[in-house]
Parts: structure tokens; C-alpha cells; sequence
């Protein structure tokens, strides 16, 4: 069973077309990430999902039903939006309760939800709070435990960590996959944050410009990216592309992931060291080859300095090759 | 408040500033009350004198009592400023809120012909608005003035509500749509509450024009039943002899009611609990 089919949706805003032609599944507990450049239409994209905007055109598939149609609260959906939007007059029951109260729930199940999800997610003491009374991190928490004591078929993240601190991003991070194994339930999930989208994801579904790039899971996007765009977008520091001319022959270009460039006396890229990256465990050099500036991540801690001069050589079948419009050829 | 962020002598400057203001302010309030407590004489021999067991006089105060019925006046005032108010902030938030959160076909002429009227000022149509008060049967009731002031005070409401509506969070308005709001209910418990402040500032900017408002109530509503406030204290004012005793009680005894009206409005433009619902 299919959690959510989308079938070449399109959405508009008058002259602005946004989504194009847009084709995926979810399946039923999967979890995917929506990945792309800022203002490539992800949060448009969930939103037609959500039902928040109608789909220019396309259908909506939620469990098996059609739903271009239903309002969102009947869908079957709970989104956490990137600005938590609580309400403010409530307090952390009253915002976690609302969805059930509209929904007529017996006073029992309410009270049951909503114990098991402050449970889960370390709420309890928080729960005669209002909003502006708690942390950045607690609000997440609460903005997740709305949707949760749902019980959706399907979860929609809109950017949920990117208001967080770092060290918060990292255990929220780790929160909503443990959630995502104790639910069992199907989450789409939005983020231009690549650690997330690799860490998270079943299923990475990249965008961009309103249209699905690539689909497929993490390593096989990182293993084998469709065309250069992918390729680029996923991998960190990201992948390093050559004209062929430099190397050789020909007006392709070459994409080499920075950890598969290694030292070599002999190899055939001569680079001027511009900047070096000294990370403890790892060692990220940045050189000029001619003009096109190469990034290396070495293993381990190197004695390399500015201006030195090295040499780079790696293996041919970790090479990329795409073609002038970025196709990968194979 | 911080103390670490304040040294005293600006505090003190600061403070200095705004009473000195409100002084000024004041003043004449404070001369209109004082004079209202004294005798005819005194108010002109002394007018900045407290008044003293020689001048004392509720004379202004029996006068306004005995001569037409003040009370009714004054619930008369009472019962169309409230109403207007309470009008105006209804439909020029819906309006606002239909204007700013709903694209539609002519939303943008729809809110340009809704603002031109703040710079079209309602008192030119005074002849038009007359004979529709009469054929509709409406002159001498309250509701003509009701009608009216609420139509004065809606295109510079809608104007600031909007704006201000469109700052609402559009997040927070979904959220409550996924957990199955209806539109009124977002309208009312969501959206109305964040924009409290611009209300208040609506109401505080409609009330006391139409508390004082002469025109209206003397071309509309000149009936002894409905008369308001300051059309009845007009009675006192003659061509040729003015009764300053009567005239100062009653414009003393108007004032109470706006003063509470502003601090309930005023209570309202400190932002309490909508910090925190987004970041
Ligand atoms: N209501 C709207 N009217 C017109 N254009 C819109 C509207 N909403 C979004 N857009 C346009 O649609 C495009 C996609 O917007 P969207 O918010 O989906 O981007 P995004 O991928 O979520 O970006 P980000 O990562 O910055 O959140 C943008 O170019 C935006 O300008
Ligand atoms: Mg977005």
C-alpha cells in the first residue's frame, strides 16, 4: 500500500509556474526527505500535499483515496512547520488537544494521546505552559506532539530543525528518527540541510527549479546521481568538477568527490594549495588546478600549507562524467 | 525592568519629559473640572483659583440636572459610540482579513475603494445621507447615527487592520486549518487576537470623534429622545448669554465616560501573550 501517490501535479501562481509535472510515492512507513535550493517549491510542494494550496492540476493520492478535494483536516495529515506555529492562547495541552477536541474525540482518548506523546517527548512537565513560556527546542517538541496525538497516516516536516542550535539540531535530529522507528508511520520530510536528508531519509526526492531531479536512496543518489546537479547537491564538501580538457581530451566535465582525490607523486592534476581545512580527523585541502579550484579531503592530519604545490591523482572508476547539459554519461 | 540598561539621569530626563507633557495635557481638563465647582462670579473674577468655601457652587451641576433629561443623554452618547465601535471593528476586520488573507479577482481595486474613503470626508454627503435617513424612516432614531459613524470609521480601519493582518503568521493560520478549524474560527481566535493592539488603536482613533460629533446628531437625530451629549449640553450655549456653570459640569461629567472608555482600549495596546507563538 502506497502512504501517498502524486501524479504529475502541477501547481501555478498566476504567470509563476512553481511545480512541474511532479511524480512520486511514498510508501507506507517510508520516510522521505525532499531536498533542493531554496525556493525550488518544497514547501509549496507540501503544502499542495497538505491541501493548504490546490494542485494547478495532477492528482493526490492519500492511502488509496483521492483527495485534490478533501480539506486538509481531513485528510490525514499533521504538518510541523518551520516556525512552530503555536497558538499563542493555548497552552501546551490546549495546543496539543485542539486538533482532537475539533475532531470530537471522547475526553478518554484525548487524555490518553496526549500522555503517551508528552511521554515520548519529554513534555510532561511542560504542559500548563504557553508558548512564549519555553525554549526554541521545547516549542519544536510541542509543534511535533501536535501532530502526533493525530495519529496521521502522514507526517509533513517543513524545515523543523533550521530554527534550532546545532547541538539541539543534532538530538532533535536523532528524536525524530527514533520517532519515525516508534510510530511506523510515513513522513515526508523537507530540509536543504544535506546531513539531515542522508541521516534521515528511506528516500531522497531532490528539486529543483519544480522538478523532481532524482529519486532513490541515499547512497544510490550518492553513488550514482543522475546528472550533475544531483551530483553536486549531494556530498560535503561537494563533488568537484573538471573540464575534460584539463585531463585530456573532449568538452565533458569530470566529477570527482573530494574524498576520492589522493596524494600521488605522479598524478596527473598539478594544484597550487589556496586554503587548508584542518579538522582533526580529517584534512580538507582547497587548490587551483589552473583556474578551477579543487577541494580534497584527505584522511588524517597532513603538514600541508599555503601556496604549496601538489599533486592529485585518483581512480578512474570514481570518476563522474557528465555531459554540456549536465546528463550523466555512463 | 533592566536596571543595568538605565542610568538615572535619563531615567529621570525621561520622566521629567512626560510629565511635563502631562501637565500640559491636563490643564485644561483640570480648569474645565475646577471652574465646574464654583460660582458664576468666581469663575470669571479667579478662573485658575481652587474653588473655596466662598466659591463653591453646584449650581452648573443643578442646572444640567433640572434642564433635560442629562441621563438619557448620555446614554444616548454611550449607546452610539459603543455601537459604532463595535461595528466598525467587526466588518473593518473582516474586510481586513478577507482583503489581505484571500486572493481573489478585484482584491486590489476592492481595497482601494475601501481606503478612498479616508480621504473623502463623510460630512460632504450630509444632504444625500439626510434624505436616505428620511426615506428609510431612520431620522431621529439612534441607528442613523450608528450607520453613519460606522461607515466614517471603516476605510481607515480596514486600511490599518490589513496591514496589520497581513503580518499574521500564514504558518500559524494552516496550522489551524490541518487541525480543522473553520475560517471564522481562525478569523476570531487566531487572527483577531494577534492584531488586538492595531484594534485598540482603531477604537481610540473613532471614539472621540464620534463621542464629540456635533453635526450628525443636530442634522439626523434632533429629537429630545435622542439627543446626544454634546448636542444637549448646546442647550447652555446661547448667542447672547452662555450658562458657563451648566456648560463646565456637563463637559465635566462628559468626559468620565471617554477616560474609561480609553483605558479599556488602551489596556488592550500591551502586547501580552502573542510573543512566543512564532519565531
Ligand atoms: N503565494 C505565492 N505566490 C507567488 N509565488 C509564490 C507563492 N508561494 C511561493 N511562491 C514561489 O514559489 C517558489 C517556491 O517557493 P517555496 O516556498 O516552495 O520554496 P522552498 O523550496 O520551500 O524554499 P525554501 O527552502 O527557501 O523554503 C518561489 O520562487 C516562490 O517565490
Ligand atoms: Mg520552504
Amino acid at each position: 500500500m502506497t502512504a501517498l501517490t502524486l501524479t504529475n501535479v502541477n501547481k501555478s501562481f498566476g504567470e509563476v509556474h512553481v511545480l512541474k509535472d511532479i511524480s512520486l510515492e511514498v510508501e507506507e512507513g517510508e520516510f522521505v526527505v525532499f531536498v533542493g535550493p531554496s525556493g525550488c517549491g518544497k514547501s509549496t510542494l507540501l503544502r499542495v500535499i497538505a491541501g493548504l494550496e490546490d494542485a494547478s492540476s495532477g492528482e493526490i493520492n492519500i492511502d488509496g483515496q483521492t483527495v485534490n478535494l478533501v480539506p486538509p483536516s481531513k485528510r490525514g495529515i499533521a504538518m510541523v512547520f518551520q516556525s512552530y506555529a503555536l497558538y499563542p492562547h493555548l497552552n501546551v495541552r490546549g495546543n496539543m488537544t485542539l486538533a482532537l477536541k475539533q475532531e470530537k474525540q471522547s475526553k478518554a482518548v484525548i487524555e490518553e494521546r496526549v500522555a503517551t506523546a508528552s511521554r515520548m517527548l519529554n513534555l510532561e512537565d511542560y504542559l500548563d505552559r504557553y508558548p512564549s513560556e519555553l525554549s526554541g527546542g521545547q516549542r519544536q517538541r510541542v509543534a511535533i506532539g501536535r501532530a502526533i496525538v493525530r495519529e496521521p497516516k502522514l507526517f509533513l516536516f517543513d524545515e523543523p530543525l533550521s530554527n534550532l542550535d546545532a547541538a539541539l539540531r543534532m538530538n532533535t535530529r536523532i528524536e525524530i528518527a527514533n520517532l519515525h522507528r516508534a510510530l511506523d508511520a510515513s513522513m515526508i520530510y523537507v530540509t536543504h540541510d544535506q546531513t539531515e536528508a542522508m541521516t534521515l531519509a528511506d528516500k531522497i526526492v531532490v528539486l529543483r527549479d519544480g522538478r523532481v531531479e532524482q529519486i532513490g536512496t541515499p547512497m544510490e543518489l550518492y553513488n550514482n546521481p543522475a546528472n550533475q546537479f544531483v551530483a553536486g547537491f549531494l556530498g560535503s564538501p561537494s563533488m568537484n568538477f573538471l573540464p575534460e580538457g584539463l585531463l585530456g581530451e573532449g568538452q565533458n566535465t569530470i566529477g570527482i568527490r573530494p574524498e576520492d582525490l589522493f596524494l600521488a607523486d605522479d598524478g596527473p592534476l598539478t594544484a597550487r594549495v589556496s586554503h587548508v581545512e584542518k579538522l582533526g580527523g580529517d584534512t580538507n585541502v582547497i587548490a587551483k588546478v589552473n583556474d578551477h579550484s579543487v577541494t580534497a579531503r584527505l584522511f588524517g592530519q597532513h603538514a600541508i600549507s599555503e601556496g604549496e604545490e601538489l599533486r592529485f591523482a585518483y581512480t578512474a572508476d570514481k570518476a563522474y562524467r557528465f555531459d554540456t547539459n549536465g546528463q550523466r554519461l555512463r | 525592568m533592566n536596571k543595568a540598561r538605565h542610568n538615572p539621569i535619563n531615567t529621570a530626563a525621561m520622566h521629567g519629559a512626560l510629565i511635563l507633557y502631562t501637565l500640559i495635557a491636563l490643564f485644561p481638563v483640570f480648569v474645565i473640572l475646577i471652574n465646574s465647582f464654583k460660582s458664576r462670579r468666581a469663575i470669571f473674577r479667579e478662573p485658575l483659583a481652587l474653588p473655596n468655601a466662598d466659591s463653591f457652587s453646584m449650581i452648573g451641576y443643578e442646572t444640567v440636572m433640572k434642564q433635560g433629561d442629562f441621563f438619557l443623554y448620555f446614554q444616548n452618547s454611550m449607546i452610539v459610540t459603543v455601537a459604532s465601535l463595535f461595528f466598525i471593528l467587526l466588518f473593518g476586520a473582516m474586510a481586513a482579513y478577507a482583503l489581505s488573507e484571500y486572493q481573489f479577482k478585484g482584491n486590489l481595486v476592492m481595497g482601494l475603494y475601501l481606503a478612498l474613503g479616508i480621504m473623502i470626508p463623510i460630512r460632504i454627503g450630509t444632504v444625500a445621507i439626510l434624505e436616505m435617513m428620511v426615506a428609510t424612516g431612520l431620522v431621529n432614531t439612534l441607528w442613523a447615527l450608528i450607520l453613519v459613524y460606522t461607515a466614517q470609521g471603516l476605510p481607515l480601519a480596514v486600511f490599518i487592520l490589513s496591514e496589520f493582518m497581513r503580518q499574521v503568521s500564514d504558518d500559524l493560520k494552516n496550522a489551524g486549518r490541518i487541525d480543522g478549524l473553520s475560517e471564522y474560527t481562525i478569523f476570531f481566535r487566531l487572527v483577531l487576537p494577534l492584531v488586538r493592539p492595531a484594534m485598540a488603536t482603531v477604537a481610540v482613533f473613532n471614539m472621540i470623534p464620534i463621542w464629540n460629533d456635533l453635526w450628525f446628531p443636530l442634522i439626523l437625530a434632533p429629537a429630545e429622545e435622542t439627543k446626544t451629549l454634546t448636542l444637549g449640553s448646546q442647550v447652555f450655549i446661547g448667542q447672547f448669554v452662555t450658562d458657563w456653570n451648566a456648560v463646565l459640569s456637563a463637559l465635566s461629567m462628559a468626559i468620565l465616560p471617554v477616560l474609561i472608555l480609553y483605558v479599556i482600549f488602551s489596556r488592550q495596546l500591551i502586547r501580552g501573550i502573542t510573543s512566543g507563538a512564532v519565531k
